[in-house]
């Protein structure tokens, strides 16, 4: 019982703590509101489909920017895509990493592009290890819950 | 999956064609969701399903136009005979068409002008709205979408659905569709035969359908039954 109640505790806490951080947004709130019994893993399919997308197109970014004569249009677009999924899950940070991004293809700003990208990367990577370490816990406690005695 | 007259064989999922959908009981209503991203796609979908709504989501405008069967292009290969479309909710940005393009499409379309379309965007730009808002959109809803926009939405089509209700029985609307179909749609979404877990390709099937659209499509001339404050500032020049 005792282990339970410190698994939970651990998940409450590791879950705010990405909140707090910034990492995730409310909009991350509204998606766990739209799962249910019947649907109990609806967030872990949506981000699991950001996961994919965001590593195709950080993908495309690169190969992009690594050309003579970027075209910026073409960068700005994979960024809009980028900016739009990450603020459909509530990855804050990655969003917010975006709208610079953004700004520098507007003014086809190269250096600031590439720095951008590496950013975007950083903060992607983040939030991953952090989502799959927050679904790990979440798990674990389901696991617990299924076969404690309570 | 054959027909067997009961309700439930209509829950199965088909993917078709780059379409992913439900065979639509017509009690509910149907939405058609367009947007390029999967991830809003997925979210919207499940926005639109918990709010109780049938969900038609597709990738990109041309595929919108193929679902309704206005793509002057390619001609559906399904028949949706039965799969009408209470609203239609399309994202801004798309690439090829855009959702203000599609709008427009729709609003072109003496077929399919009345069904409310709701644009999605992430830039809240006034500039952008406004437009989308004289074009004939019913709404505009800026991105991320969340529960409570779904819920406003479905709050005035259920409206809708209400006052055109006029109870004389679903029967004759199908009927009646059929036949201004017939007239005015593109011979492939009669002609051709669905897939088995949709309705049969030709007699109409008995089920009720609820919506004012249909009842609308029959009486052409009629005026619009839409709530919306946007519709009644606009000047309806029919034909």
């Amino acid at each position: 019982m005792a282990y339970l109640v410190q698994l939970q505790k651990q998940f409450d806490d590791y879950r705010a703590s990405l909140f707090n951080e910034g990492f995730l947004d409310d909009q991350f709130e509204q998606l766990q509101q739209l799962q249910d019994e019947s649907n109990p893993d609806f967030v872990v399919e949506v981000v699991s489909l950001f996961f994919q997308d965001s590593e195709r197109l950080l993908n495309e970014l690169a190969t992009s920017l690594d050309q003579q004569n970027t075209d910026y249009r073409k960068v700005d677009a994979h960024v809009h895509q980028l900016k739009g999924s990450s603020s459909s899950i509530g990855a804050q940070r990655v969003q917010r990493v975006c709208i610079a991004f953004r700004n520098f293809c507007e003014e086809q700003n190269t250096e600031g592009c590439l720095k951008c990208l590496q950013q975007v990367k950083h903060e992607y990577t983040l939030v991953k290890n952090k989502l799959e370490t927050l679904f790990k816990l979440e798990r674990q406690l389901l696991a617990a819950r299924g076969s404690s005695f309570v | 999956m054959a027909r067997n007259g009961t309700v439930s064989w209509r829950r199965r999922s088909e993917k078709v064609d780059g379409f992913e959908f439900s065979p639509v009981d017509s009690e509910e209503v149907h939405v058609l969701a367009v947007d390029d991203s999967l991830v809003d796609r997925k979210v919207i979908e499940r926005l639109l399903r918990i709010t109780s709504c049938k969900v038609t989501a597709v990738d990109s405008g041309r595929r919108a136009l193929q679902f309704l069967g206005l793509d002057e292009e390619k001609n559906s290969s399904v028949g949706f005979d039965g799969l009408k479309v209470d609203l239609i909710i399309t994202d801004y940005c798309m690439p090829g068409m855009t959702g203000y393009e599609l709008l427009k499409k729709i609003k072109e379309s003496s077929t399919f002008r009345q069904i409310p379309v709701v644009i999605m965007s992430s830039e809240n730009v006034l500039a952008r709205i406004d437009r989308c808002l004289e074009e004939g959109a019913e709404d505009f809803i800026v991105k991320p979408v969340k529960l409570s926009d779904v819920k406003r939405l479905r709050d005035y089509m259920t409206k809708e659905v209400k006052m055109g209700n006029d109870g004389t029985g679903g029967a004759n609307k199908r009927k009646q569709r059929e036949s201004f179909d017939l007239s005015s749609s593109p011979p492939s979404i009669l002609s051709s035969s669905p897939p088995s877990s949709l309705s049969s390709p030709s007699s109409p099937s008995p089920s009720p359908s609820r919506s004012p659209l249909s009842s609308s499509l029959s009486a052409p001339s009629s005026p619009t039954s839409l709530d919306s404050p946007i519709r009644r500032l606009k000047t309806t020049n029919t034909d």
